[in-house]
């Protein structure tokens, strides 16, 4: 796999080393794009609703 | 703010500890949000986890030492309340197959940013444990050694899942043999290459 590779294939880009790493490089950064989309969202009402009833029930003991 | 970051805390009137507690809970919903959805690969599944995890959370208040790392405790709830979830019910197959087949629908339109949902598409193709790993690591800014704590496994087996993730990830991209047609084979790739560079261009 190493040197077997042609040489117009060669010619096409960098290392196949090189091209792995690119692409690599290019599904983590799509990858924290999709996780950040969500932690960029506003939250959803129900979340802090539902935390402040469990602060009253806490308060009333 | 002058919490400890090691050591016993402060003897402290409870009142106050529960309020520094939410205070900083509130802001890692952002986070569990998304760990859940990335998890699940499904909106609403997602926010139900992470609602649970958050409650789960709060009631577990007084085992947590304030001033450690809050976010990769929760992180930690979150996702042994997914794979006990997972392990109580055998539906759940089932709705990972159906939110499978939503996501097919919602990406049907051509026009639409193909990269980000063939990536969610793929992800989901992963077994859990990988796909946990790669999250954890890849995404939400832990060290193998936090992500091998969030898990409970070794640090080792951590270091392999997110490799094996991420070969395996770069296969189904690449082969465009996940369950979508009329689509040629490369084109994920592709469009996530191109959309990568164009983000880092922009920033």
């Amino acid at each position: 796999m190493i040197e077997q590779t042609p040489m117009d294939e060669r010619r096409k880009g960098p290392a196949p080393l090189d091209e792995t790493r690119l692409r690599q490089r290019a599904i983590g950064v799509k990858l924290r794009q999709m996780f950040d989309d969500v932690v960029n969202e506003p939250v959803p009402d129900e979340f802090l609703d539902i935390l402040r009833s469990a602060d009253d029930k806490a308060g009333d003991r | 703010m002058g919490a400890p970051l090691e050591g016993a805390e402060p003897a402290m009137d409870p009142a106050v500890r529960d309020k520094i507690f939410q205070r900083e809970l509130v802001t890692l919903i952002p986070h569990l949000r998304a760990f859940a959805r990335t998890l699940t690969g499904d909106a609403t599944q997602a926010d139900d986890l992470a609602q649970d995890a958050m409650i789960k959370a709060w009631d577990a208040r007084k085992s947590f030492q304030l001033g450690t790392n809050m976010k990769a405790w929760t992180f930690m709830i979150l996702r042994n309340q997914f794979y006990s979830d997972k392990r109580r019910s055998w539906r759940s197959t089932q709705l990972d197959q159906e939110a499978a087949e939503r996501t097919l629908v919602a990406v049907d339109d051509p026009e639409a940013p193909v990269a980000l949902d063939e990536l969610r598409l793929a992800m989901g193709m992963l077994p859990d444990e990988q796909r946990e790993a790669l999250i954890l690591v890849g995404a939400g800014g832990f060290a193998y050694e936090e992500a091998a704590d969030i898990c409970g496994c070794a640090v080792g087996t951590v270091k392999s899942r997110v490799s094996r993730a991420r070969k395996a990830l770069q296969g189904i991209l690449e082969a465009g043999n996940y369950d979508r047609d009329g689509r040629e084979a490369g084109d994920a790739m592709r469009s996530i290459l191109a959309d990568a560079e164009r983000l880092s261009a922009a920033r």
